[in-house]
């Protein structure tokens, strides 16, 4: 695994606090590639402004675009979203199995607790 | 802004899974990483108070969690502040983080609601504001079902 850094994170979650661009990349999550005029066309604003999101989605590296002739295609880059999403996989892996012996644990001493109760019950 | 929940249903009281998760023997019972003994936990269960706990896994380097008590009110609620070290390089760049713990009484015991979150910079503040609406939640759980290439 890659280790992205703090200010990388940073940028891809800033990127996708963006409604219009969040729904850009979850077109081209569907997609293989699509030019910029038919990814813009679903979208209620024009052109030069969905051109200004492509860049800052360029800039987090969270797509690619390449010229083929007088098109532009664009496709998802999704090594970010991974990075962004490995701090949430680190702490699930150190705290559920934590958990699940917190459980065990705190279970065994309801049992010794009610195992007391019941004789201080019957004395 | 980056939020870890888990939730277990747990076949006892409240006041027992608030107890093993604020006493020295409690904790050295069940934290840390799988199979890694704990070396020393030093726990002052009071707001404000401090907690360190350190593990060696078998390589030899030495692991510690700590941090503050930020709020206790037993049996339902526990938030402290979380930092972690490994070979005594602090994780994270150093940054704290901050673990939330709910204890609700459900029959038959304790539902625990866990949380662990980045303290909010400024970046994750704004985009918690703006929210991360359904399309967020779908596209990182397309990419965290795919392996990394």
């Amino acid at each position: 695994m890659v280790n992205y850094r703090r200010q990388d994170l940073d940028r891809v979650f800033a990127t996708l606090a963006d409604p219009t661009r969040r729904a850009i990349l979850a077109r081209l999550a569907q997609e293989e590639s699509l030019s910029i005029s038919a990814l813009a066309k679903p979208f209620s604003i024009k052109l030069p402004a969905v051109m200004k999101h492509l860049d800052v989605l360029g800039a987090a590296g969270l797509i690619e675009r390449s010229k083929h002739g007088r098109t532009v295609d664009v496709r998802l880059s999704p090594a970010p979203l991974r990075g962004a999403t490995e701090w949430l996989r680190r702490y699930e892996r150190f705290w559920s199995p934590a958990l699940d012996r917190l459980a065990a644990h705190a279970e065994r001493k309801e049992a010794a607790a009610r195992a007391a109760e019941a004789k201080a019950r019957s004395r | 802004m980056r939020r870890l929940t888990l939730v277990r249903r747990i076949a006892a009281r409240p006041s027992i899974v608030f107890e093993a998760m604020t006493t020295t023997e409690g904790v050295a019972a069940w934290w840390g990483p799988e199979d890694v003994p704990i070396v020393s936990a030093e726990i002052d269960a009071r707001v404000g108070g401090a907690y360190r706990i350190r593990f060696r896994t078998l390589d030899g380097r030495e692991h510690e969690a700590s941090g503050e008590y930020l709020e206790l009110e037993p049996p339902r609620r526990i938030v402290m502040s979380y930092r972690y070290s490994l070979g005594g390089e602090p994780e994270e760049e150093g940054r704290t983080s901050r673990v939330e713990i709910d204890l609700a009484p459900i029959a038959g015991g304790t539902e625990l609601t866990f949380n662990h979150a980045e303290l909010a910079s400024e970046v994750s503040e704004k985009s918690h504001a703006w929210g991360w609406g359904g399309a967020f939640d779908k596209l990182v759980r397309h990419f965290a079902t795919e392996e990394p290439t």
